[in-house]
């Protein structure tokens, strides 16, 4: 249309002023723009800011050995919540992540210790124990069309319950397992600060899903089906084939995470990480990635995981008490949830 | 203007014409129950026009279209495409032979820009090995065609195709849906009212737009109820009454009071 040419002349003209209104940047549009671009801008910021506020109140906190447990402590919920990035991307939620890794940590070490299956044969059962377990997910989220909330819920229950029966209850100690399955609780020495490569591991399968997610089909496709379900498949792409992949792969993400808990523990155990369900959870949404699917940031979940690690040691150096870091971390997650909302706002 | 052409066009698209059409339904007949849809509707589309299809709540406008677009299987009849007998059973199937939906929801992902949404459900990959072991997607390629294709359609409105859907008004969400069909819509675009939700300068860039698509040689099936922007735009207008075709007029042989007299059923073609 040639009318917007001439203003004021044009039965448009007042429109286009009070759409100029509407669309005038402040510099607070600025800032919720940009945040709303790079989501993983705020968790950061968080990031940065907590840590020279700890390193000034207690000058341990910067120490080599410290760094090092904070990275170690991250190392399982940080693996574990690349998964659960995936899902909340997809507009789910997995509440099993923590049961499911602890039964593939149990069979791995049960089949190992008292079973006397070597090391590898033994990753290998946790990793099908993984798949199987994320199909089991995916097929009742889209087969049967059930709320991955309630389905996870119930597989909770089911994986903490087989869990048991694996074990009856006992605790699997790391030196009656082959040595490849603690092998990720083994250390070595960058610039004097103890590197675990259960560590190592998390980071590259950050590497790894950030690119996957960035510059694959698939990873755009696990966006679009977050962001809007039926848009996706009116473009052709096949949600519910997408979402059982993505729950399967989250499976096997979950192994890998039970290999490193095995070796951040030096053991099995049925009562091990009973918090990494909702710890997850908390990583992935410091992290910057809405709950309501679609828009999020791998990379925001490992600062929310270091966001979490950081405030909990943080405050233990500082001598609070533990119900400090617990409330610390709540109000975190509540913040974080309404900066997310805020900047969800932006123009409609 | 093109009133000239569209006049001859409209002369020699009578049902007569010796022209293939591009897109032709024979007879179809669609049930629902005791529910009769589709009772025998005929269509007929030829190159390098619009053709508005119009009628009541109920008449079977949608059904006609979710025929013709795989969405919904005929019970009786038969579509050509290109004077080749289709069986379209699902909209993918309708989708590979070139025919686009645009639909009201336009099925747009409101977070991906502008170029993702343009190729969404068919990235192009990076040639090599990166693209075909690793998968990578050809995100530079992707936004070059995007925008040239956002060029040749002249859609000025969209400068940057790296925008997220989210930041563009409703007409310019439009324009990436239309965009998106026109990019691979290589024998049809269909447009299931898309004016409904739009302001009325963003409606006039939509027009402009089926105008432009038309022009450059694809013909377009345009469902609305919008009587003035139907005779502004269309060359043929498809009444559609009770699952009939009542007739098919062109805004030169009629007038909006005649064609609205058709569709309710007080005046015959």
């Amino acid at each position: 249309m040639s009318q917007q040419s001439t203003p004021a002349s044009t039965p448009t003209a007042q429109l286009d002023l009070a759409e100029e209104f509407i669309r005038r940047t402040t510099p607070m549009s600025v800032i919720r723009g940009t945040l709303h671009r790079y989501p993983a801008i705020s968790p950061a910021v968080v990031l940065l800011v907590a840590v020279i506020v700890f390193g000034v109140i207690n000058g341990r906190f910067l120490a080599p050995a410290n760094l090092s447990l904070i990275t170690q402590q991250v190392a399982v919920v940080g693996t574990i919540g690349v998964a659960q990035t995936l899902i909340i991307l997809t507009a789910g939620i997995d509440l099993s992540v923590g049961a499911i890794m602890v039964f593939a940590s149990m069979v791995m070490g049960q089949v190992a210790a008292v079973h006397g299956v070597p090391g590898w044969i033994a990753l290998g059962l946790g990793l099908v124990v993984g798949l199987a377990a994320g199909a089991l997910n995916g097929v009742l989220v889209t087969r049967f069309r059930l709320p991955p909330f309630i389905v996870t819920l119930g597989t909770l229950s089911i994986f903490v319950a087989l869990t048991l029966l694996v074990s009856n209850g006992s605790t699997i100690q790391g030196n009656q397992m082959p040595a490849l399955l603690t092998w990720t609780g083994d250390t070595f020495r960058v610039l004097g600060v103890d590197i675990t490569y259960g560590v190592v591991m998390m980071v590259v399968l950050y590497v790894i899903f950030a690119l996957i997610l960035s510059k694959t089909a698939w990873g755009r496709h696990v966006y679009a089906v977050g962001d809007d379900v039926e848009a996706a498949r009116l473009t052709g792409i096949r949600v519910n084939r997408l979402l059982l992949s993505v729950y399967v792969t989250a499976g096997a993400i979950l192994a890998l995470g039970a290999w490193i808990q095995i070796g951040r523990s030096f053991a099995a155990s049925p009562n091990a990480a009973i918090d990494i369900n909702l710890d997850s959870i908390t990583a992935v949404v410091i992290g910057g990635t809405s709950l309501f699917g679609g828009r999020g940031n791998i990379w925001g979940t490992l600062l929310g995981a270091l966001i979490v690690g950081v405030f909990r040691n943080g405050l233990a150096l500082a001598g609070l008490d533990v119900l400090f870091q617990t409330l610390a971390v709540g109000i975190l997650v509540i913040v974080a949830v309404g900066i997310d909302q805020w900047i969800r706002r932006v123009r409609k | 203007m093109t009133i000239a052409d569209s006049a001859a066009q409209a002369a020699t698209a009578a049902p007569t014409d010796a022209r293939t059409p591009v897109l032709q339904a024979k007879r179809l007949v669609k049930t629902y129950g005791h529910v009769v849809g589709l009772d025998g509707v005929s269509l007929e589309l030829y190159a390098g026009e619009v053709l508005a299809i119009i009628g009541d709540n109920g008449a079977g406008k949608t059904t006609l279209i979710k025929c013709l677009t795989g969405a919904e299987l005929p019970d009786e009849g038969q579509i050509l495409l290109d004077g080749r007998p289709v069986h379209f059973k699902r909209p993918q199937d309708a989708r590979d032979s070139g025919i686009e939906t645009v639909y009201q929801s336009l099925a747009v992902s409101p977070a991906l820009d502008v170029a993702a949404n343009l190729y969404l459900g068919r990235e192009i990959r990076r040639k090599g090995i990166l693209g075909s072991v690793f998968r990578v997607m050809d995100i530079k390629g992707m936004r070059a065609k995007a925008k040239a294709q956002v060029l040749e359609l002249g859609i000025s409105t969209l400068q940057d195709v790296t925008v997220p859907v989210e930041n563009l008004s409703g007409g310019q969400r439009q324009a990436v849906a239309v965009a998106r069909a026109a990019a691979f819509g290589s024998k049809v675009v269909v447009l299931d009212e898309p004016t409904a939700a739009l302001g009325v300068r963003e409606s006039a860039q939509v027009l402009a737009l089926v105008k432009r698509l038309r022009d450059n040689g694809v013909p377009v099936i345009l469902i609305s109820h919008n009587m003035p922007q139907v005779f502004e735009v269309a060359d043929r207008i498809h009444i559609q009454r009770l699952g009939k075709r009542a007739a098919t007029i062109t805004p030169l042989s009629h007038s909006m009071t005649d064609a609205v007299a058709i569709m309710t059923g007080a005046a015959r073609a």
